[in-house]
């Protein structure tokens, strides 16, 4: 199966469920699905990476595995785990009456194994979104078992042997860059920075997720965040806290995003007291 | 499609080339890739090609900057001038300068004043290259010399002059005093950054791409010296700061958490069995105590080393939560505390403005002198030093020939559980001219630290 045709029938499959791509983002998309190869997406918080991948299951109508990452992930909870709890039991139900050989068939058989979501992405036969996300979260560690299915597609399971993908499922990886991935990772995937949109980008987003925003609020809302970007901040608002401003906007039924309204809803905004204070001083807002 | 009959694959393998000369890890593996990329899409436009290429062969943001110059070198934009054809432009140069007069130069002011102003993007862009084309031209220079110098138009130009200009055009948006210095500051940056760009692209078309790669692009932030640093960097760095902190940070923890398994907890490990039916399958430990450091930081902040000695600091108090306590002092050639800047998620850009402030406290004649810094830091705080305290000294070790106490630095070393000098200069250039460096190294281990990656690295080791 094919994924996208060419990069503008991404970019219009994407904006038809709801995700307004640009042209990077729906080139490497497209080139993703046509290599069949694991993209590799990166950013600051909120700027769509998870989304991405969400949309273009919802896009190409295909299923979504996730893996959340995090410190202490292992193979059992990433790949899969035999169920020993079962296996106990088998064994102390069958005690006497069967022979040692047969049970240890028996007991590493499909009936035991608990596919945690790569194996699941993997042993899947219709078209999967297979999203590991925030994989800088992981040790190093994980890093080299995610290296074999991320090339070949396949694991290994000693007991059972190679399971390979039946269809190739399509990956994408998100990270916050709070660790350097290594390279072997970095060199299988094809690899996107995604950054805060530009003004336009950005009105067209916010008014697409929250119907009801008038264009002008949106206009204010957007240019007042861009100033903020510009600002020297801890964190600079993203794409999702412009998103949340709006939703708030509309609940306190503000019509127009003055400076008090500012001051009023920052904290939707801006997450850092210190952030806070530098906003306020350096745009004036308490006069 | 075979890339190789039209010269296309000479290119390609040459602009990988250039990427790999300016320290891009480039594999044949994202060679091949980039080839089966550019074989999927059509050529239609070169944003594709461009991000088809970053796509396979960037795997980090730092790089880009990098990689987008190489890019406009290889596969330019335009070709000379683009509409208005090349030999035209000679001959006006040559019939008495008709496209570089004073009329042409306010115009075009005027022209540039209101792209900035606009932030007009494409327009600029245009802009930059009519710039380099008219102003920055050197017609008639020998063969090997550049005819087109950036500097040139920028000095012809000024953009900087127009500040004023853009700043009130900002003001009567509605933006504030400081936040319309502070954006045409940086608008104007961006559009230098163009003009040059244009000119390594018109230089590299008269004399090949690959002679620009190798002499005019800069290296990327992280790996820039602290020393040749200009104020638009060294902007850009401070924004790296509080993203490098915190990824040392996760490093950190993470490196801790693994080491942290201590003796066996015997009452978990028992409890969690419980479940598999008494049978251990997982043991539990107890956690081990952390370890951490006591830090005192002495840094050198005079003319020559006050931005290092400033980024380190900054970096120093961002991980502040690493380290057991943290006090820092400042130096020229007197003693001054500066920890209580440091508050706790404090604002990056009010700390540093505290600090140049406080420059003056660690003053006395301005001549920085080590050797009477480092006897008065001994007098004045000895209760700052003790067997747990880790010493960290910033500075390049020039001491203007004065005396340098070495004993002092001795006994200060001996006082400590570790101390470290980090040195901003290279390390060639260490003992040449008035550096103390050999003599002070001899006391304390001294370490090269001249950019970004290289005060990572070191932090993290010190916060081990």
């Amino acid at each position: 199966m094919t994924w996208f045709a060419s990069p503008a029938d991404a970019v219009e499959r994407l904006t038809a469920v709801g995700y307004l791509a640009d042209a990077a983002t729906a080139t490497t998309t497209f080139l993703a699905g046509a290599l069949e190869k694991p993209m590799l997406v990166e950013g600051p918080a909120g700027v769509g990476k998870t989304e991405l991948a969400k949309a273009v299951a919802r896009a190409t109508g295909a299923e979504l595995v996730r893996l959340q990452c995090y410190e202490g992930l292992d193979e059992a909870r990433a790949l899969y785990e035999w169920n020993y709890k079962k296996q106990l039991l088998r064994i102390q139900a069958s005690s006497g009456d069967q022979e040692w050989s047969a049970t240890h068939d028996d007991i590493f058989t499909e009936e035991f194994l608990l596919t945690r979501p790569l194996l699941t992405a993997i042993r899947r036969e219709e078209p999967t979104v297979l999203l590991i996300d925030e994989v800088d979260k992981t040790d190093v560690e994980v890093e080299g078992l995610l290296l074999e299915v991320l090339s070949d597609f396949q694991v290994t399971i000693p007991e059972l042997g190679t399971v390979s993908a039946v269809r190739r499922p399509l990956v994408f990886l998100t990270s916050n860059a709070t660790r350097e991935l290594s390279e072997a990772v970095k060199r299988r995937c094809l690899y996107l920075h995604l950054d805060y949109p530009d003004a336009e980008r950005e009105r067209e987003i916010v008014s697409s997720q929250v119907p009801g925003l008038d264009d002008r609020v949106a206009e204010q809302l957007v240019a007042t965040v861009g100033r903020l970007r510009e600002l020297e901040l801890k964190k600079a608002p993203s794409i999702a806290e412009s998103v949340d401003w709006a939703r708030t906007l509309i609940a306190l039924e503000i019509r127009d995003l003055d400076d008090k309204a500012v001051n009023d809803t920052l904290g939707v905004v801006l997450k850092h007291a210190s952030d806070h204070d530098r906003a306020i001083r350096e745009l004036r807002l308490r006069r | 499609m075979t890339p190789g009959s039209s010269g296309l694959l000479d290119r390609h393998i040459a602009f990988l080339e250039a990427l790999r000369g300016a320290g891009l890890p480039v594999s044949l593996a994202e060679d091949l890739d980039a080839i089966a990329a550019l074989t999927a899409l059509d050529w239609s436009e070169r944003a594709v090609v461009r991000d088809a290429y970053a796509a396979t062969l960037l795997k980090r943001q730092v790089q880009r900057p990098t990689f987008e110059a190489l890019f406009d070198l290889y596969f330019p934009r335009l070709v000379g001038a683009g509409a208005t054809p090349p030999d035209e432009e000679g001959s006006a140069d040559e019939s008495g300068g008709a496209r570089d007069n004073a009329q042409a130069l306010a115009s075009f002011r005027e022209d540039l004043v209101e792209a900035l102003s606009d932030d007009d993007g494409q327009r600029l862009q245009r802009l930059a290259a009519e710039m380099v084309g008219r102003f920055g031209a050197m017609p008639g220079r020998g063969p090997g010399l550049s005819s087109w110098s950036a500097y040139t138009a920028l000095q012809r130009v000024s953009p900087q002059q127009l500040v004023d200009r853009i700043v009130a055009a900002l003001l009567a948006e509605g933006r504030t005093e400081e936040e319309a210095q502070r954006t045409s500051g940086r608008r104007i940056g961006a559009f230098t950054r163009r003009v040059e760009d244009d000119a390594r692209r018109r230089i590299a078309e008269e004399k090949g791409p690959d002679h620009v790669a190798n002499v005019a692009l800069k290296p990327s932030i992280d790996r820039l010296d602290f020393t040749s640093a200009r104020k638009t960097d060294l902007e850009e760095m401070r924004r790296e700061i509080y993203p490098l902190a915190r990824r040392l940070a996760t490093r950190l923890t993470q490196e801790h958490h693994a080491r942290r398994r201590g003796p066996l907890d015997f009452r978990r490990t028992v409890r969690a069995s419980m479940s598999t039916g008494g049978v251990p399958l997982v043991t539990h430990h107890r956690p081990k105590r952390p370890h951490r450091t006591e830090l005192v930081v002495l840094c050198d902040v005079s003319g020559s080393v006050a931005n290092f000695a400033q980024f380190t600091l900054l970096l120093v108090f961002a991980l502040q939560d690493q380290f057991q306590k943290v006090r820092a002092f400042t130096f020229i050639d007197h003693v001054h505390e500066v920890t209580h800047h440091f508050r706790p998620g404090a604002d990056v850009a009010d700390v540093m403005a505290d600090l140049a402030a406080s420059t003056s406290h660690a003053a006395l004649w301005g001549r920085t002198n080590y050797g009477r810094a480092l006897a008065k830091f001994e007098e004045s705080h000895p209760d700052a030093l003790g067997p747990k305290s880790s010493l960290l000294i910033l500075g390049d070790a020039r001491s203007n020939y004065s005396d340098l106490n070495a004993d002092v630095l001795q006994r200060l070393a001996d006082s400590t559980r570790h101390a470290w000098w980090l040195n901003p200069e290279a390390r060639r250039h260490w003992g040449t001219g008035d550096s103390a460096a050999p003599t002070y190294g001899e006391i304390v281990p001294m370490v090269e630290c001249r950019n970004l990656t290289q005060l990572g690295e070191f932090v993290h080791d010190l916060a081990i």
